[in-house]
């Protein structure tokens, strides 16, 4: 079994109040080593076998359409083993 | 003059949107997401709730019912829509409107009761109000902050799209204190407020959101 792995990330200049929260978080548990933190997105996608070029393609294409929305976000697209 | 109220699984605020219409004079027609038909409509209210959960993103897959195909054409024909609150994440995820709305910048879901300015009353949902009237009106959602980048932002306001803005302190950090805004034609209009949950002193802070619901019956007859 293949997998395709889309993650999705708020684009940089977009205010992440969650990963803010997460951020303030941290060291309050003694974590000290943020400087930032921003969180996103990851989907996981099986598929029967090595994924193939025509599906990776398949996959960016639905990433463009429905996963993310590129107003406010970037994504990436890659096979996993 | 017939005016379409969606339903989507998860929306909440249909019922009000559809006697808000009926307050405004006009008969409601109950449209649902999962029929690609308008029923013969005049204009389309897209309401407030929690279509799909919210998962994704908020609107992110009622943007693709079988029923926003027909509204996106009639909208695109200049068909009057007003999405609210996540009506409002819907127009933006099907591209009637731009830029999104993302977490309110504090985290907290809002509920009060909200001033805000109007000031285009030149769109399908507007006319019924002056320039620069406030009025008050339910606020209630955790994704409210309007975004969208800098080129956007700058042609929203110099071509006078802006429909409303906050008045005061940001309320969940959208850019401009952005509470709605149109689109180039000012058919299409999207709003964060809820003005359904204010057309009588009874049941809301005001009677001020009538005036939406008047707007668009006056644009019909036109």
């Amino acid at each position: 079994m293949g997998k395709i792995v889309v993650e999705v990330m708020l684009k940089p200049e977009i205010l992440d109040p969650q990963g803010t929260a997460v951020s303030a978080a941290l060291p309050r548990l003694g974590f000290t080593f943020a400087k930032s933190v921003r969180q996103g997105k990851r989907f996981e996608i099986e598929v029967d076998g090595e994924p193939t070029q025509a599906q990776l393609a398949e996959v960016e294409k639905a990433a463009e359409k429905l996963l993310a929305n590129p107003v406010i976000e970037t994504y990436v697209v890659k096979a996993e083993k | 003059m017939k005016v379409g109220v969606v339903t989507f699984p998860g929306t909440l605020d249909d019922r009000d949107a559809a006697r808000a219409v009926g307050a405004a004079g006009g008969s409601a027609v109950a449209l649902w997401h999962g029929d690609a038909d308008l029923k013969g409509v005049d204009a389309v209210v897209l309401p407030g709730g929690f279509s799909y959960g919210d998962y994704l993103r908020c609107g992110a897959i009622s943007r693709f019912a079988p029923v926003m195909e027909k509204i996106i054409d009639g909208a695109n024909g200049g068909m009057p829509v007003l999405g609210i609150c996540n009506g409002f994440q819907v127009l933006c995820e099907a591209h009637l409107l731009p830029g999104a709305l993302t977490r309110n910048h504090e985290l907290h879901f809002l509920c009060r009761d909200q001033k805000l300015v109007i000031e285009n009353t030149s769109t399908a949902w507007t006319s019924s109000f002056s320039q620069g009237q406030e009025v008050v009106i339910p606020l209630k959602n955790g994704e409210g902050s309007f975004q969208c980048d800098d080129k956007t932002l700058t042609a929203l306001e110099s071509e006078g799209r802006i429909v409303a803005r906050y008045v005061g302190e940001n309320p969940n950090g959208s850019r401009n204190l952005i509470a709605g805004i149109t689109n180039e034609r000012g058919n299409v209009v999207g709003l964060m407020p809820h003005p359904e949950h204010a057309i009588n002193t009874l049941t809301g802070p005001s009677a001020d959101g009538l005036g939406f619901f008047t707007s668009v019956l006056k644009a019909m007859v036109k």
